[in-house]
């Protein structure tokens, strides 16, 4: 037995962990697959019915799919977008010398640590119309106070800014990271080259930032894409279809419309979305020289 | 990054063999308390919406406890969770919910379908325990002769108003939605943080609420087997509701359903509110309440076509189809839905089923006096069992139609919002008439 064990100890050791990922993972995942195929309410009666690709296809000519694909982009592109743009800005101010810096260091990393689904309640408070302080703030600066989640024009923006507020320290972390570990020569030499702090910025730090700013940018975009809990927590996909992104009219389709089939099917294009841009991703990583 | 995801795999390791040894270990002991027979039944699940009901039961919970020897375990979520919750339970072929708490309108038709419900003919006979039961109510809870659950909770759309505030303007109770109008108009006050009137905006959830104002234009969902949300009527009624709350409404409706219309209503910053008749408590409990001695109630107002409230059952109780402990899940419900309980909660303010209860003095002894008397006139007026379209995808059915009632709201073209609506709605009933 113990010598079966030597012979196999490669196997023994990751067998537990290739369980669990074909248990977790690759089962749901095919079975997800297979269910895209069939047309199925939960019934515990009637079987799923195979229907070849019709969900797929009734899925491209449904205008709420499109819709929701568009929302999950423009939701994506712009949260990342700025919160790249503030978290390099914030990491560098952190990555300054300054009293008091631990604890606002500590105080900028709240927001990540909170649940999303309580930030999200929270926002709805901060957000109310009639009531809530962002509105007695506007007022109080003389302008008229918004109707955030509740006005369909607004409800994307307003969802990104508590995204925004939430993930900007994780960017600022892990760029702080990378500011912290960077070599100190190029900088001593563009000083003695006589770099002012704007090219030094531009031609020193960003490029060598570049590896991290990567690594930060992907694993943000990934969830950013996946962005189910602050949705349902704050709108529930609305005013009307204002607000449902792809995640939600999954969940819609599913547990809402009894449609399994239709929501897998959903959920393998998302799949398959979320997959091409990390490889897309990755790839362009490794052309900048960057491995993981 | 690459030490990163080495340790990540080694911690995966050690923690799915965990994750196996407890899933075997639950496995286990469910198979133990699983036996057949349910003489030995020492526990029951029972899945409910967060609602008045809930709460009143869970306090007499203790006698049930003792008389027979089950104790009562209580889950209970908010009501589109508890459809997703029970669902998909029901669906992986779970034993574990024994009684469980349902809209009959709503989730009703799609379960019995399903095969989630036992069937309760059998137990219902041993006494004759429907007997008592009003008609309609039954109706809808059962599929040609099968009865899947038994009713639970009804209640009827009523107009909640602010006693004080319509003294002060020298107005009377609105009886018609045009008066309605005029008083929430009068009464509108933006600048003090008053709304004229408040209901809910939000896309399916305005849907049931917004039924009585379709009734009352002489509209309705469905006519033999077609869709009827866009005819002049229907189109007039989705005006005069997505007007309302336009022109005299809080702002934010649009993402309003009844936790939110009511809050903005018991935080007295709105003179009039329609809703079910059921969360009456919400607005007079004064610890839940700030205006709880300044609302009243009255009947739902009569529309160009009359006075056509919707009365129907929104809860009921069942029986989960794959429960191993069916008699002892009877044993509750039975309990739950005997006269005297019924009497007792309805006492409390939970509008039961039960006709004798009705017509007892003491089952509306708890209500408010105009509130029991607006209940009863919309009992009289010639009313609707149901307050949404009466079809087995009824989430799909309240999304198509609450898209006219959020274009209405948003002062859109509501002719061209209904039309739209109509058309899907349409496809929704030839597929499921197929």
């Amino acid at each position: 037995m113990i010598n079966w064990i030597d012979r196999n100890i490669k196997w023994v050791f990751t067998m537990p962990a290739v369980i669990f990922v074909a248990l977790m993972m690759v089962l749901p995942v095919g079975y997800t697959f297979w269910l895209s195929f069939h047309n199925w309410n939960m019934s515990n009666i009637d079987p799923p019915l195979w229907v070849a690709f019709k969900n797929y296809q009734v899925l491209f000519n449904d205008p709420l799919f499109i819709k929701s694909l568009w929302l999950m982009l423009y939701f994506t592109v712009a949260s990342v977008l700025i919160e790249t743009i503030l978290g390099i800005g914030l990491a560098i101010m952190m990555n300054q010398h300054f009293i008091g810096k631990g604890l606002v260091k500590t105080l900028f990393l709240l927001p990540m640590v909170a649940t999303p689904v309580a930030v999200g309640l929270v926002w709805v408070l901060i957000y109310e119309p009639n009531i809530g302080i962002a509105n007695v703030f506007l007022n109080k600066l003389g302008l008229p106070g918004l109707e955030w989640l509740t006005s369909p024009d607004l409800v994307m923006p307003s969802l990104i800014l508590i995204d925004v507020w939430e993930w900007t320290p994780m960017i600022a972390l892990i760029v702080l990271a990378g500011l912290v570990s960077l070599p100190r020569d190029p900088f001593e030499a563009a000083m003695i080259d006589g770099a002012n702090s704007w090219q030094t910025f531009w031609k020193i730090t960003l490029p060598l930032l570049k590896p991290t700013i990567y690594s930060a940018v992907l694993l943000r975009m990934i969830d950013a894409l996946k962005t189910f809990d602050i949705i349902y927590a704050t709108t529930q996909g609305g005013p009307g279809t204002a607000s449902q992104t792809i995640n939600i009219y999954g969940y819609v389709l599913g547990f809402q419309y009894f449609k399994i089939g239709q929501a897998s099917a959903l959920l393998m294009v998302f799949f398959l979305i979320v997959l091409s841009i990390s490889i897309f991703t990755i790839l362009l990583r490794k052309r900048a020289g960057v491995s993981l | 990054m690459k030490k990163g995801i080495k340790g990540l795999i080694k911690m995966v390791g050690p923690l799915a063999l965990v994750t196996i040894m407890s899933s075997l270990l639950v496995g286990c002991s469910d198979s133990g308390s699983s036996g057949e027979g349910d003489d030995k039944v020492t526990e029951i699940r029972v899945v409910t919406a967060n609602h008045p009901w809930t709460e009143a039961i869970e306090k007499e919970l203790s006698a049930f406890e003792k008389e027979t020897g089950i104790k009562v375990k209580i889950d209970s979520y908010f009501e589109d969770q508890l459809t997703q919750k029970t669902s998909v339970e029901f669906a992986s072929h779970s034993d574990d919910i024994d009684v469980v708490m349902f809209r009959p309108l709503q989730d009703g038709k799609m379960f019995h379908k399903n095969g989630y419900f036992a069937s309760l003919n059998d137990y219902a006979k041993k006494d004759n325990f429907t007997e008592d039961f009003i008609p309609a109510a039954l109706g809808s809870v059962k599929a040609g002769d099968e009865l899947f659950g038994l009713p639970l909770v009804t209640e009827t759309e009523v107009l909640y108003y602010r006693k004080d505030l319509l003294e002060k303007a020298g107005l009377d109770v609105p009886k018609t939605l045009e008066e309605l109008e005029d008083a929430a108009k009068i009464l509108h006050d933006p600048e003090n943080g008053i709304a004229g009137f408040v209901a809910r905006g939000k896309r399916a959830a305005a849907v049931t609420q917004f039924s009585s104002f379709l009734y009352g234009f002489g509209g309705d969902f469905i006519e033999n087997d077609k869709s009827v949300i866009a005819t002049p009527e229907a189109i007039e009624a989705f005006e005069y509701y997505g007007n309302l709350l336009k022109n005299y409404g809080p702002k934010g409706t649009l993402n309003m359903s009844w936790p939110e219309a009511m809050a903005v209503f018991t935080q007295g910053k709105a003179a009039f509110y329609t809703d079910a008749s059921s969360l009456f408590s919400n607005a007079t409990d004064p610890s839940k309440s700030q205006v709880a001695d300044k609302v009243g109630f009255a009947p739902f107002p009569a529309g160009p076509d009359g006075a056509h409230p919707y009365n129907v059952t929104s809860w009921a109780l069942g029986i989960g189809a794959n429960s191993n402990k069916k008699d002892a899940a009877w044993e509750f419900i039975h309990w739950a839905l005997s006269k005297e309980m019924v009497e007792k909660l309805q006492a409390e303010g939970n509008p039961g089923a039960r006709i004798s209860v009705w017509n007892s003095p003491e089952g509306t002894a708890m209500f408010p006096e105009d509130l029991a008397a607006a209940i009863a006139a919309n009992g009289k007026a010639d009313g609707k069992p149901y307050d949404r379209p009466l079809v087995i995808n009824v989430g799909k059915a309240r999304d198509t139609i609450g898209d006219v009632i959020i274009a209405a709201q948003q002062g859109k073209d509501v002719k061209a919002a209904a039309e739209k609506a109509d058309k899907a709605f349409q496809e929704l009933l030839d597929k499921e008439n197929k």
